[in-house]
């Protein structure tokens, strides 16, 4: 394990910014949040315990290109309008959203493999920092998150006034020995403290004894069928803000836009709770709030780990939590259909 | 309040007046109250709600509920009577099938707003109708209720119900010295490019959830224009960030002179962008330029941008108005 004073921290940024795009999470003063931004000279890491977006959107953004096309007569020329992406850093990603990663690693990195994808998680490093403030809203304990033991290519811990970091893949030694100039090492006396007493705060989240037992392929049809959907999905309004603050949704829509010269196709993050979402040419499969409702929470829950080796694809982060317009969310649904089950 | 309200939304179900009820129901920490259906006593005893809390502006569930087998019970606060009249005016709700009950509404308590105070982990939230009690996994803590109110409420601009077909409480008053307007007035002193830079700014974060439209009372088209396809301005993925701007500069225009300030749209807003503000430039405008004027304060008049009259300003008045050059 490596240590750098707090006051030094400055000095760190400047020294990753040098050689690559550093990001980490900033006060914005307008929102009142927390966001992902670019370091540069002035810029101080924020002491929220978490973005308001996710940090999904590094590998996975809301909109990219993914092709152009040329028509001259008969003719279309495929234009791939790929390129290697740059080496960037993102610094204080949470237990949450670096377990997101790895869901959607078994998504994009499966065959057939997303280039768009991969390129971008190959260049980036993920230091993370353990949490030391837990909301209400967060549960990331009940999917066997440890948010005192955060994974990424290097953990991170800010306990008293001094950064202690340990790398945990190649990537991760190569970004420690890139700064080894301004990292002493260091015993892990002040990191298991630190740990010992958040844990401590952990045990009283309200959310931590969710009971996800009833959540296993066998239960497919019945949790399907439950009567419940109908009541907890009455009043959503079919908006996005769920599933766009998730950091592991990751469904998307593929469309052409005509720019008048050619055709650019490119993709978008989709919603599973709009009306047009997997539309096909016979309409929506999913015809009302119901079914659309059911999807989301059916596929965190049951389908993706049914193909996952028993994996969720919900880390409890708590953003839809806070986010949600009517304050329905997957942690009242867990508990409404476990009752059931 | 809210026993009042079980006991007459029970009589209503029990009689076979209503069929269904909409009000709002309990949720995990006081705060997180959601809007529901409640269709027998049980339920209405177990999970109906009503304190300083309840947020939601329910009107706009009634476009989908009126169009239910038999009536539907709704409780509406001051400020969402305005809504529904307004959608009564434009012909979304079948007011035959709905029965408004109005409900008094002394300003809410918002959890943004405690939580911007830098409380975190907030478990619990009550107020007693002058202090709100905040209990954290940090330590409880005590704030004076108009410190925890947003800003919609802090700048109520009445508290009168303007369609109801029963009242428990006062019918309420107008509030005639409301500041909303504060806001707009400072934007308006900026400069072009201020202005100009204000805007990009907050309107950057959008993530384009469509939070604020779904929410939106005054939003009610079957299907909006963003979202049709054969409409040329099919719009799911912004291809820059100006024309993700235009989204809500286009719906600001389209709810002119319908949206009632409600300001739902900024309460929804995951990114808090101060969406309220765009359709308060516009009903300040048409205050100044068509006479004062309140969109859905009275179901029959006519409204000022539908209505022709000789008085009206000439379209050159664009360039003689508008903030500092």
């Amino acid at each position: 394990m490596f240590t750098l004073p707090v006051s030094k921290l400055n000095d760190l940024f400047a020294a990753v910014a040098s050689t690559r795009k550093l990001y980490l999470p900033v006060d914005d003063e307008a929102s009142g949040h927390a966001e992902y931004k670019v370091w540069h000279e002035g810029v101080t890491l924020s002491n929220a315990l978490n973005t308001a977006r996710s940090a999904k959107d590094f590998f996975f953004p809301q909109t990219e290109n993914l092709v152009d096309f040329k028509m001259e007569g008969k003719t279309i020329e495929v234009i791939d309008t790929r390129t290697e992406s740059e080496d960037f850093v993102v610094f204080g990603v949470r237990a949450c959203d670096a377990r997101s990663f790895d869901i959607l690693d078994r998504v994009f990195l499966a065959e057939p493999v997303d280039s768009y994808y991969k390129n971008r998680r190959e260049h980036g490093v993920i230091v993370t920092l353990a949490c030391t403030r837990p909301e209400e809203t967060c549960f990331c304990t009940v999917f066997g998150i440890d948010p005192t033991n955060p994974a990424g290519d290097v953990s991170g811990w800010i306990a008293g006034e001094n950064l202690y970091l340990s790398a945990n893949t190649e990537k991760g030694e190569a970004f420690l020995s890139s700064v080894s100039k301004l990292l002493a090492e260091s015993d892990d006396e002040a990191v298991k403290a630190q740990q010992a007493e958040v844990k401590e705060i952990l045990k009283k989240l309200p959310l931590g004894s969710l009971d996800l037992t009833p959540f296993k392929p066998e239960n497919l049809l019945k949790l399907f069928d439950s009567k419940r959907w109908k009541d907890l999905s009455e009043a959503c309004l079919g908006c996005g803000s769920c599933t766009f603050v998730c950091p592991t949704c990751q469904c998307y829509d593929i469309r052409d836009f005509d720019t008048g010269h050619g055709i650019k196709r490119y993709r978008c993050w989709d919603s599973c709770m709009y009306s047009d979402f997997t539309r096909m040419a016979h309409g929506n499969p999913r015809l009302t709030q119901v079914e659309r409702f059911r999807q989301r929470f059916m596929h965190k829950l049951v389908y993706y780990p049914s193909n996952n080796e028993g994996i969720y694809s919900c880390v409890g982060c708590g953003r839809c939590l806070a986010k949600c317009p009517i304050s329905m969310n997957i942690a009242k649904v867990i508990k409404a259909l476990g009752e059931e089950a | 309040m809210q026993s009042e309200m079980i006991k007459r939304a029970k009589e209503l179900l029990a009689s076979g007046e209503v069929a269904r009820v909409v009000g709002w129901k309990a949720g995990e920490f006081d705060y997180d109250i959601t809007p529901g259906v409640f269709t027998t006593a049980e339920e209405l005893d177990s999970a109906f709600l009503y304190n300083d809390l309840c947020e939601a502006n329910l009107s706009k569930y009634m476009i989908a509920q009126s169009r239910k087998e038999g009536k539907t019970l709704v409780f509406l606060k001051p400020c969402d009577t305005y809504s529904f009249s307004q959608l009564l005016k434009e012909h979304r709700i079948l007011r035959e099938n709905v029965y408004v009950i109005g409900v008094p509404c002394d300003g809410k308590v918002d959890v943004d707003t405690v939580k911007a105070t830098g409380l975190t982990g907030i478990c619990s939230m009550t107020s007693d109708g002058e202090t709100v009690t905040v209990k954290t996994l940090y330590g409880d803590s005590t704030m004076s209720k108009a410190d925890a109110m947003s800003e919609r409420c802090i700048n109520c601009k009445s508290k009168k119900h303007v369609v109801y077909d029963e009242l428990l409480g006062e019918e309420g008053d107008v509030v005639a010295d409301n500041h909303r307007f504060d806001m707009v007035e400072k934007i308006e002193a900026m400069t072009p490019d201020e202005r100009f830079e204000f805007w990009r700014n907050e309107l950057s974060r959008c993530i384009r959830c469509n939070a604020c439209r779904n929410v939106c009372p005054a939003c009610s088209c079957e299907k909006c224009v963003f979202d049709n396809e054969q409409s040329g301005a099919f719009n799911k993925g912004a291809s820059d960030s100006f024309e993700e701007n235009m989204f809500h500069i286009i719906r600001a225009f389209h709810v002119a002179g319908r949206c009632t300030d409600c300001g739902e749209c900024s309460r929804v807003c995951p990114q808090n962008i101060p969406l309220h503000l765009l359709n308060r430039k516009f009903i300040k405008d048409i205050n100044e330029l068509y006479g004062e004027y309140q969109a859905g304060e009275n179901a029959d008049e006519r409204a000022p941008l539908n209505t022709f009259t000789t008085e009206d300003v000439e379209p050159s008045i664009v360039y003689e108005r508008g903030g500092k050059q």
